[in-house]
């Protein structure tokens, strides 16, 4: 399976964002190869609004099934459910740490987004 | 508009938060008597709190037209996604979401629809409530609590600037949608700042809205005082003019506390404002102001540093 982490780096070493919408990529590792990609999320960066949404399309559209990030808001929570994938919520340091988090099922699976959306 | 108009509408605005908008705004309306105050800050309106009178009538519910998705009709193209700005719309897997507290109610989505599967159904933002008090009308717009689009229900305020007459906006603080929806297609703007690093750099980030509006434009020092000028000559140095100074009065603030209009409590300050309300109409009325504004012309746009009180360059 494909994982996409929100990350503000280039590796398996950077950090692990903790903000979903505004994270200046993903890095979504595929399980299988034990490969990565990046995908570039800057376009959202300065969004004045939307941001979660469209790093939902954007993880969706690089075939994702699972998101690890510090905090999902409301929208972004449903675009990622209507996608089914599952979103996780990890405090880890960096992206490697994540995912051997997640690897050793470490992480909850949020039911319910676990901050509020920045509009309404 | 330029000269010779059967009415004017004023602006009062500023970059900073409590600055004294409010103060500027429904004092000068007090002192013009016959006028509509419009309170444009519809997330926070606060002029009631100094001019109250009798409603006029019920609230007017504002809505917002919002998209509805018909999904026997959608077949998931993506058309309205695409089209939206502001991420109202999104499709994952062929299905459309509606995200309807982002949308700014356009109906784009509806119109590029391709199987004519979007309608567009009213959603409600806030209401408009008018007030008549003595000489002045009094309405605003309040944003229903939980809505965060505030230029539609800026817009529906302004429907009521009367055909004839006077009217003056009390804007927003700062500089982004709804203070634009405010300034758009009035005649003038007061800029009220204070004499802070706060207020001047503020300051700055409001004329470059006004400018980029083409609209003219002055400046009220409010809590005026002599230990800081970098406001006053900020303004020489950008040709803009000070049209009054409020001095840092202890008596103000006071009144202030007490909900209570400066003019009325502390009547000195009366000329004040009746000498602010004179200095814009004879700024308008000057052809050489009201061309220029809509000429967007730079030498009324600071283009060249000018002495205080020169409106225009050489070239005029």
């Amino acid at each position: 399976m494909k994982i996409a982490f929100s990350t503000s780096g280039n590796d398996l070493n950077a950090p692990l964002d903790t903000r979903f919408g505004r994270a200046a990529k993903f890095l979504v590792y595929d399980t299988e190869t034990q490969a990565f990609t990046l995908v570039d999320n800057t376009q959202n960066m300065s969004a004045a609004q939307g941001a979660g949404i469209q790093a939902a399309q954007n993880v969706a559209a690089a075939g994702a099934q699972a998101v690890v990030s510090g905090h999902c808001g409301p929208k972004a929570f449903r675009m990622l459910s209507t996608a089914n994938i599952k979103v996780y919520t990890s405090n880890a340091a960096t992206v490697a740490e994540a995912l051997s988090q997640f690897q050793a099922g470490a992480l909850t699976e949020l039911t319910a987004a676990n901050v509020d959306g920045h509009w309404a | 508009m330029g000269t010779g108009r059967n009415r004017m509408i004023i602006a009062v605005a500023s970059g900073k938060g409590g600055t004294g908008k409010t103060t500027v705004a429904a004092n000068l309306a007090r002192v013009r008597g016959d006028v509509t105050l419009l309170d444009c800050d519809v997330e926070e309106p606060n002029v009631h709190l100094f001019i109250s009178g009798e409603p006029q009538g019920e609230p007017e519910v504002v809505s917002l037209l919002v998209p509805e998705v018909d999904e026997s009709r959608c077949d998931g193209c993506a058309a309205c996604s695409n089209f939206c700005a502001f991420k109202a719309l999104a499709v994952l897997d062929k299905r459309v979401l509606v995200f309807a507290e982002m949308c700014h109610g356009c109906g784009g989505c509806a119109r590029v629809c391709p199987q004519g599967a979007i309608r567009e159904v009213p959603k409600r933002v806030g209401v408009v409530e008018t007030m008549g008090a003595g000489g002045v009308t009094v309405v605003q717009g309040r944003l229903d609590v939980g809505v965060a689009m505030a230029p539609p229900l800026v817009r529906a305020v302004k429907a009521h600037i009367p055909k004839t007459g006077d009217a003056i906006l009390d804007a927003p603080p700062g500089t982004s949608c709804p203070v634009v929806a405010t300034l758009r297609e009035t005649d003038f703007v007061v800029l009220v700042t204070e004499p802070t690093p706060f207020g001047l750099n503020d300051l700055k980030l409001a004329v470059e809205v006004v400018r980029e509006l083409g609209l003219p434009f002055g400046v009220v020092v409010n809590r005026a005082d002599s230990s800081d000028d970098r406001v006053t000559t900020y303004c020489r140095e950008a040709s803009i003019p000070i049209l009054a100074e409020i001095p840092d009065d202890r008596r103000v603030a006071e009144a202030y506390s007490r909900g209570e209009l400066m003019v009325d409590a502390l009547p000195e300050y009366r000329p004040l404002f009746e000498q602010l309300y004179t200095d814009i109409v004879r700024l308008l009325q000057n052809p050489l102001i009201a061309g220029v504004a809509r000429a967007s012309c730079p030498c009324f746009m600071g283009g060249t540093p000018m002495p205080r009180g020169a409106l225009q360059g050489p070239h005029c």
